[in-house]
């Protein structure tokens, strides 16, 4: 009876319904005396409601009500609070703002009556206000329901801590919770509430749950008898043991044990913890899920023990099913694709491997949707397994038959997604010929993506250079408004670079533009390679200069002002290319349609390329106007592209062959300075701007300088941003940024004037390699206040080997936000993500200032304006040793003034923060308090965001 | 799991769980575009898709979507047989539960939820033991709503 047909409505659940509706349509004139009777007359009247107008007058005028009675001298019964509280809710959550009944709802919490604290918990939870009275009076009740013995008032409160999981209530509960969770004494229910909640508070204050003394007795809740308790403790142990694996690593055995004897129990063993024949998925699920935290178990045994469990998940998915129930079989693969992900997770057992390829392929052709979905999601990682790779292009005909007849987009989309991870060199034309022709009639919301990823694999795997320049005019022709200038950009690029390949492109360019009505970035990609390379096919009397100049010119009047602009360069490349062609180029350049043009670029263009080729000596001409040199060699802009529309961690490159063999597209090895570039706008054939018109991106690392600042706002890393190290080197500039079991990142760092240069060492702990080892650095908040250039790193970390990488860092304007360096590698076959803040914080451009004690206080009255002081007043967090606050204060950069101030027990100190545009001039008084182990603190600087930011930084410091 | 939310076929939400800290504006803003997004799939579509950076899992039950966020590592079917536990413990609740059981006892569909999945993960998975802690709740209660009686009588 417990079996609701999707969508599907028996003939008697129909019945039921009709009824209830009478029921509820009634219910107001036949319910008495029920417990909230004004509540459902309510929600009726809404309901009733034949306009948006109408039902926020009922509103209104139910919240005047509610308010008068809240306000009014009699006092309200229990029963009417929870009544006009759960109205407020009701208004609530219809999507109307609430400015009052917390109070009320507040008062409920402390109700001896089940009912009313539930609902004062249930407001309290959706409609939590951070008023900081009202906190305490919410953490006194719940504070006293903790401490009831009553299991089910304990239940309440943890799940209004869990719901609302606020600092605050991390302040006041996170070392409570861990004790009532080991406690022997506690009923399961209440451990299971008390797991859960102490895992939200994790979440939001990492800081403050410490579990320390309780791991163990945590870790041994996986044997726990009740496996209500087992499922809501494992969410908890597997958060934990993310942050801090090696704590946790007992949890490995236990797991397994666990899961073993789960996966080999008879389908009724477990009783209702068996779902639909499948003994508990979600357990199962969940405990495959933690093994995925750690590496493969070292004691054989266990290792033996799970490899048997995952053999037997891939037996039973072999096995017909004990139930037609979509619930059975979903909650089976549930099962089955956690276990295939921990064994890519592995990546170590190639048996295991080819077994989960092989059922995936099964699913490809699955009538589930689901399931077809699942399996090209789940094949995208195994492509990149150098022991399935080879197994999952077998399937290549399957996948290139989704694309072209799966109903659903975003199953065509995971289509294409596997199509490009299992691309390499034997099948590349094969696939980006595919993807080229689903294209033509590719949903709108993915061809730019299809377009960068044919791109990329174009780049990546051209032999010969003509079928990559077809590709990307291909591209251009049959999707031209999704082609984004990263795309045309490289294809110039590749083609200045190789010159074996530059009378073929300018040949083909001409054809393309010979077609009436052709996209404008193929007018851009043509106007710049003839102006660059139309020598080459100007023998050929059928492209002559002029024939070649009449066709793009014929292009002209239907582009747009950048187009124009690059229009305009080639003319003059031209006028150096084919003496010939002056005097026609000169009348187009006079006419006042450009000269006068009221687009001050086009304008200018036109103005001095015609002086330039009216005055300049034909050497001249030629030297200004020569051929443009080789491109840097970079990665391709287009892959970061990438990288950023699917987000960290999305892209998965074909890795296999990284090394690109057979010769880079690029040509020479010689790998230029790093500098920052913008791409400029129109590509200047004249290459005014120094630098390449093309993103500045090193080979297989990150540094995307351009990417970074062209937007508005950074990639945001999917990893969480770790900042435990950072504050540690506000005050000084070596040491140890980070550890973890695997990886040791040490920075040195030094400073000079608003330069900085910062040695990043990054140390392999472990004996295995990382693989495609990756480091971006971004800076989030105002752009530009720094900028950092980097060197690429090695992609690959030998077992035990460290790596460095060297950042340049150049302070332009303030800034309060730290740089973020993310970091992704790949470890026995698992993606690590890491982020965490590059300690570059804004004193560390400070240049000592020596002054007098009279000079000091001089500029103290200077700075007097309000907005130039900041002040905080903070208990110490160490030792208020002299001598240890000294080295801090010197550390921070300033000079330690003596003899300033008429205490002696206060530091005063000065200093100059230097920044590209100006100059900043600070002043820092510190005055401890040894009785009450407190300091004031007090900034005064020349700019405002500056006091401000130091001082932050500052509190945490002493 | 990041939120949960419940909305009809005309788009009206129903009941919205949140699991991560967000604005009132934010949660408005995800709604309208979950529910946009949701609304506009046919039927015979698949129940995952990607959606910023997290993944939803959908499923309609006769008129109302029941649809869950879930972060890059989850399992997206074993979320799907989440979302039918939840209806099957409202069904098991209400006896026959439909879109007015929701509306009309907002509160109970809370509660529930609270006893299946807190902080975003399963709390409890049996269907007996979550009925058991609900009823015992209801029998606290001094007068049992109308609304429950109705058709449990």
């Amino acid at each position: 009876a417990d079996v609701i047909a999707t969508a599907r409505w028996t003939n008697q659940r129909r019945a039921a319904l009709s009824q209830r509706k009478e029921a509820y349509a009634y219910m107001p004139a036949v319910s008495k005396g029920d417990g909230m009777r004004g509540l459902a007359v309510f929600i009726s009247d809404i309901r009733n409601c034949k306009s948006k107008e109408a039902e926020i007058k009922r509103i209104n005028k139910e919240l005047a009500n509610i308010r008068s009675k809240f306000k009014g001298d009699k006092a309200l019964d229990g029963y009417s609070k929870k009544k006009y509280v759960c109205k407020l809710l009701f208004i609530f959550l219809l999507g109307h703002d609430i400015d009052f009944g917390h109070m009320e709802a507040v008062n409920l919490l402390s109700s001896n009556k089940y009912t009313e604290k539930q609902i004062g918990y249930l407001f309290i939870s959706v409609l939590v206000n951070s008023n900081s009275e009202l906190i305490r009076l919410i953490n006194n009740a719940i504070k006293n329901d903790l401490s009831s013995r009553n299991p089910t008032f304990m239940c309440l409160a943890l799940h209004c801590i869990a719901n609302v999981g606020s600092r605050e209530m991390a302040e006041a509960f996170a070392s409570e919770i861990p004790r009532i969770l080991v406690a022997g004494d506690t009923m399961d229910s209440v451990k299971q509430s008390a797991a859960l909640c102490l895992l939200r508070l994790y979440k939001t204050s990492p800081d403050l749950v410490l579990m320390g003394e309780w791991t163990s007795r945590v870790v041994h809740l996986l044997n726990d008898q009740h496996m209500g308790v087992v499922t809501a403790a494992i969410s908890l142990i597997t958060c934990l043991s993310q942050k801090n694996p090696d704590e946790f690593k007992t949890c490995v055995s236990l797991a397994v044990s666990r899961l073993s004897r789960i996966v080999s129990s008879a389908s009724t063993d477990l009783q209702d913890y068996t779902y639909y024949f499948v003994p508990a998925p979600w357990l199962s699920c969940k405990l495959l899920r933690l093994l995925q935290c750690y590496p493969p178990p070292e004691d054989g045994a266990v290792k033996g023990r799970l490899v048997e469990c995952l053999e037997t998940i891939l037996n039973k998915a072999q096995e017909p099913p004990k139930s037609k129930k979509v619930q059975h079989s979903n909650a089976k693969n549930a099962i089955l694709f956690e276990a295939i992900s921990l064994i890519i997770h592995y990546d170590s057992e190639p048996n295991l491997l080819v077994r989960a390829c092989n059922q995936l392929g099964q699913f490809l052709q699955h009538r589930e949707t689901n399931l077809r979905y699942l399996a090209l999601e789940s094949m995208c990682t195994l492509a990149s397994s150098e022991f399935s790779h080879e197994a999952v292009k077998t399937h290549i005909e399957t996948v290139i038959n989704a694309l072209k007849t799966e109903r659903d987009v975003s199953v065509r989309q995971r289509a294409a997604d596997l199509l490009y991870a299992m691309c390499d060199r034997s099948n590349a034309k094969q696939i980006v010929a595919e993807m080229l022709s689903y294209l033509e009639t590719a949903d709108y919301s993915i061809r730019e993506e299809m377009v960068l990823k044919v791109a990329i694999l174009a780049e990546k795997y051209a032999v010969d250079y003509s079928w990559y320049v077809d590709t990307i005019l291909n591209l251009i022709r049959i999707a031209g408004d999704y082609v984004s200038e990263e795309v045309w950009y490289r294809v110039i690029q590749i083609v200045i670079n190789r010159d074996d390949v530059q009378g073929y492109a300018a040949k083909t360019v001409f054809e393309a533009l010979q077609a009436p009505a052709c996209h404008e970035n193929m007018v851009k990609v043509g106007g710049y390679i003839l102006g660059e390379f139309g020598n080459l096919i100007a023998g050929d009397p059928r492209s002559s200069p002029l024939v070649q100049f009449n066709l793009l010119h014929s292009k002209f009047h239907l582009c747009s002002v950048p187009t124009r602009a690059l229009l305009l360069s080639a003319y003059i490349k031209f006028i150096n290319l084919f003496p010939e062609t002056k005097a026609t180029i000169q009348e187009v350049l006079r006419c006042d349609s450009q000269i006068r043009n009221s687009d001050v670029e086009l304008q200018q263009r036109a103005v001095e390329y015609l002086k330039l080729s009216s005055i300049a000596s034909t050497d001249v001409l030629a030297t200004v106007l020569e051929e443009m040199p080789p491109f840097p060699e970079r990665e391709s802009s287009i892959l970061a592209k990438l990288k950023k529309k699917k987000g960290p961690g999305a892209v998965s490159v074909p890795e296999l062959d990284d090394k690109r063999e057979g010769g880079e597209l690029n040509g020479g090895g010689d790998r230029g300075p790093d500098t920052a570039s913008t791409p400029s706008p129109s590509a200047d054939l004249l290459g005014i701007r120094s630098a390449a018109p093309i993103g500045a991106t090193p080979t297989s690392t990150g540094s995307l300088l351009v990417d970074v600042f062209s937007e508005a706002g950074p990639a945001a890393p999917s990893a969480a941003v770790n900042d435990d190290g950072f504050l540690r080197f506000v005050c000084k500039n070596n040491g140890v940024l980070f550890e973890n079991q695997l990886l040791q990142i040490g920075i040195k760092s030094e400073y000079r004037q608003n330069l900085g240069r910062m040695y990043l060492f990054y140390g392999n702990k472990t004996s295995v390699q990382f693989a495609s080892f990756t480091t971006t650095v971004s800076c989030p908040g105002e752009l530009q206040s720094h900028i950092l250039s980097t060197k690429p790193v090695e992609p690959l970390v030998e077992g035990g080997a460290q790596i460095q990488q060297v950042l340049n860092i150049e302070c332009l304007t303030d800034f309060s936000e730290a740089p973020l360096l993310n970091i992704k590698f790949r470890y026995g076959g698992a993606l690590q993500n890491l982020s965490l803040k590059l300690p570059v914080t804004i004193n560390k451009f400070f240049q000592p200032t020596e002054m007098t004690s009279h000079d000091f206080f001089q500029r103290w009255k200077q700075l007097s304006q309000p907005q130039q002081e900041a002040q905080k007043i903070f208990k110490a967090n160490h030792g208020m040793d002299t001598e240890v606050l000294k080295a801090k204060l010197l550390g921070l950069g300033t000079a330690l003034l003596d003899d300033v101030d008429p205490n002696p027990e206060n530091y005063v100190c000065a200093g100059v923060i230097q920044t590209k545009g100006q100059q900043v001039g600070c002043l820092l008084r510190l005055e401890p308090n040894g009785q009450a182990q407190m300091y004031r603190l007090t900034l005064r600087c020349s700019k405002d965001s500056v006091s401000m930011r130091l001082c932050e930084l500052l509190a945490q410091q002493f | 799991m990041q939120f949960m939310l419940l909305f009809s076929r005309q788009g009206k939400l129903r009941l919205q769980k949140w699991y991560v800290p967000l604005s009132d504006k934010e949660k408005k803003k995800i709604t309208r575009e979950l529910v946009q997004t949701v609304l506009a799939r046919k039927p015979k579509m698949c129940s995952f898709l990607e959606w910023r950076d997290l993944k939803v899992v959908y499923k309609r039950y006769a008129s109302l979507y029941f649809c869950c966020a879930i972060e890059e590592q989850d399992n997206e079917l074993i979320t799907l047989e989440i979302i039918h536990r939840y209806v099957e413990l409202l069904d098991k609740y209400f006896g026959s539960v439909c879109e007015l059981d929701i509306i009309f006892n907002f509160e109970k569909a809370y509660f529930i939820l609270d006893e299946f999945l807190l902080g975003g993960e399963a709390q409890e998975t049996s269907k007996k033991t979550v009925l058991k802690a609900i009823e015992q709740a209801d029998l606290l209660q001094e007068v049992r709503p109308h609304v429950v009686t109705l058709h449990y009588e």
